[in-house]
């Protein structure tokens, strides 16, 4: 009962009135960065992480991960109300959520979405809550080779697990890598790959690439489209709330399949978009309405809804515990670690208890503070839908800009914003995965030393990555996952797959 | 990179996804090939002190290159291959209609600092792209500015770009 101890702790540390404030004031920017297309949760809080460089870390990772909960919450409305997913997890949403709105029950649909979004966090904070330490204190034993052996998991389980060519999600992650290594190296001093420009001694910031990719990347791409919001409006009032609620527990074999589903999805680096939809898939075999799905039904709103929350959630369990961030949002949460001056990974439990367990408790306050919140400002979130895109976007892209100038304080970086924007348009359109790229920039410069860490102790010999049974395990799992593309075609080949009906409509993430 | 490789490729109606595949795959070739080179110079093999500086990059640069074949081939000859059309002429006029004033606009911050050419930049979007009346848009990005500047300047204590030719040096900030 250790850890429920240290929770309480964290809950004291949380409960000022400064950190409540900024709790909500999290909430609401996240909502309206979901509801916003062209911001989503890993630009949002990129853009305003440079804002929280001088509060100190508690409350601003308060602040963020509220941004994060917020948007994770948004993305639900556009969904629902206007059929457009406002984050790429929340597209299995639109299959039921957007029918049910188109007969009225838009309410229904919201409270069951908001709900079951809190049950999935819910039920995957309590697994943080006890597994996180259980995990760093495995992870204190980790010594280089292991390291190296996680990271390679991580990066392979994007290839194993990941939808599409296995060529452009390799691509997307060396481009990734290559773009890390530029700069000063950490371990010889020696500049490398600069070219001779001195403005690249820095290297790039991930931030700068979080920010271009998905921001101007976004809205290039809604442009496209030639953007006009038609949607239903929404009023949810307490009755339909409570109506709704009634209905719900018995669903619970649903939430309960679907957290479980959210929760190993997020710990392993499939991320939040394959959880949803994985989970829709499965509610749609096993429920005994399973043929009426698409037609506006409760539970295939609650599926996805829940795995993907639950899902964004334990994200952060590898984040917090090994310092290797399980999403694009979680990779920019730990790069504000490092600007805050912690230093992520398995010693943070020790070394920074008030801050691992502050954060972990206003998990669950900032969830519940959030049902709270969107449950009774949808219709004025979904009026800002209505503002029509010719306002919206110059502004998304002057606070883009202005995120990216802040970072740094460099005025090159907004230049190679717009470059990583209009990269992020057409590998979006080409179906290069971004999330690979973007974890590749935040760890590159740690895998590598860790690589390198290994090598010099066993002198170039590549048998240390199978050293003892814990190193040889891990990495053998993550040999199988890069392999997986190839060996799923060879067990095609003995027994034929089943088709995945959802596979067109799964976005690459 | 090939970022400019869409608007080469998409002015010309009708440009097949599966050839803008390829072409952005030679692209992920050749900057897999820079970063091999590249490294390869800073010596990727085993020094005094282990692996050099370029050892990580280089078989980085080998996978990429690698990778960026096995696109190229798979977007030529792949069994699946996409040849929908990448965009089409109004959606590339769209998309150039926010890329093109958005390079002009980040030009504009260089020279006047990001306030003053934000402010222009919302102001003329809305004319032009929104059909907006002079008066409302000049009211909607002087609303916007100014609450930048204050959340920025004023209350976070974040100075902003203000350009090689500050034009709001009056103000004191």
């Amino acid at each position: 009962m250790e850890e429920l101890n240290a929770l309480f702790q964290g809950f004291a540390v949380i409960l000022t009135p400064m950190n409540m404030l900024l709790m909500l004031v999290g909430i609401v920017l996240g909502v309206l960065i979901g509801v916003l297309p062209g911001l989503g949760g890993a630009n949002g809080v990129a853009i305003l992480l440079p804002l929280t460089f001088t509060m100190p870390p508690t409350s601003a990772i308060i602040m963020l991960s509220c941004i994060y909960w917020g948007a994770l919450f948004g993305g639900a409305i556009t969904s629902i109300l206007f059929n457009i997913p406002g984050e790429p997890w929340s597209v299995a949403t639109t299959f039921d959520g957007y029918p049910m709105a188109q007969q009225g029950r838009a309410g229904e649909a919201l409270t069951a979405a908001f709900t079951s979004s809190f049950v999935g966090a819910f039920v995957a904070v309590v697994m943080i809550t006890f597994m996180a330490p259980l995990v760093a204190k495995f992870a204190l034993k980790f010594g280089p080779p292991e390291f190296f052996a996680v990271y390679l998991l991580t990066f392979c389980s994007f290839v194993g697990m990941g939808k599409g060519s296995p060529f452009k999600i390799l691509a997307s992650m060396t481009i990734g890598f290559a773009l890390a290594a530029v700069g000063m190296d950490t371990v010889t001093g020696q500049l490398r790959l600069t070219f001779g420009f001195h403005e690249l001694m820095r290297g790039f910031d991930f931030l700068i690439a979080v920010i271009g990719l998905f921001g101007i990347g976004e809205i290039l791409l809604s442009m496209e489209e030639g953007l006009a919001f038609s949607g239903k409006s929404a009023k949810i009032d307490p009755k339909i709330v409570l109506e709704t609620w009634k209905k719900l527990p018995s669903y619970w074999m649903t939430s309960l399949r679907s957290s479980l589903i959210g929760i190993w999805m997020g710990i392993t680096p499939g991320g939040a978009t394959p959880a949803s939809f994985m989970s829709y898939g499965l509610a749609k075999k096993l429920s005994k309405n399973g043929s009426k799905f698409g037609t506006g039904q409760l539970e295939g709103v609650i599926a996805p809804e829940t795995a993907a929350h639950a899902a964004g959630t334990s994200a952060l369990l590898p984040m917090l515990a090994l310092g290797i961030p399980g999403s694009p949002t979680a990779a920019v949460l730990l790069g504000g670690l490092l600007i805050w001056g912690l230093q992520p990974g398995p010693l943070l439990f020790v070394e920074q208890k008030d801050f691992v367990w502050g954060l972990i408790a206003s998990m669950y306050l900032g969830n519940l503070v959030g049902l709270i919140v969107v449950l009774t400002t949808v219709p004025l979130f979904a009026s800002i839908l209505r503002i029509p895109f010719s306002i919206i976007a110059p502004v998304i892209i002057v606070i883009c800009a202005i995120g990216a100038y802040t970072v740094h304080n460099a005025m090159l970086d907004i230049w190679f914003m717009l470059l990583f924007g209009a990269i992020g348009y057409l590998f979006k359109k080409l179906d290069y995965p971004l999330a690979p790229l973007v974890l590749a920039l935040v760890l590159g410069d740690k895998a590598e030393d860790s690589f390198r860490q290994a090598m010099l102790v066993s002198q170039g010999e590549m048998s240390i990555m199978f050293s003892n049974g814990l190193v040889g395990t891990i990495t053998t799992l993550a040999l199988v996952l890069l392999l997986w593309p190839l060996i799923s075609k060879l067990l095609a080949f003995i027994r034929p797959p089943k088709v995945d009906e959802f596979a067109a409509d799964r976005p690459v993430d | 990179m090939d970022a400019n490789s869409d608007s080469q490729e998409g002015t010309r109606t009708g440009v097949a996804t599966n050839i803008v595949d390829a072409v952005t795959a030679v692209g992920v070739m050749i900057l897999g090939g820079v970063v091999f080179f590249g490294s390869r110079k800073l010596g990727s093999g085993w020094t005094s002190d282990g692996p050099g500086a370029g050892y990580f990059p280089f078989y980085i640069g080998l996978i990429l290159s690698i990778s960026g074949l096995g696109i190229f081939l798979q977007s030529l000859f792949g069994k699946n291959k996409n040849t929908e059309i990448f965009v089409d002429r109004e959606q590339i006029g769209r998309v150039l209609s926010v890329l093109l004033p958005a390079v002009v606009y980040v030009i504009g911050i260089q020279l006047i600092g990001i306030y003053v050419a934000s402010f222009i930049y919302i102001t003329l979007f809305m004319i032009i792209l929104g059909k907006y009346s002079w008066v409302k848009s000049l009211t909607a990005a002087a609303a916007v500015m100014v609450l930048f500047f204050m959340m920025f300047e004023v209350w976070f204590k974040v100075p902003l770009f203000k350009g090689n030719f500050d034009l709001l040096s009056g103000l004191g900030y």
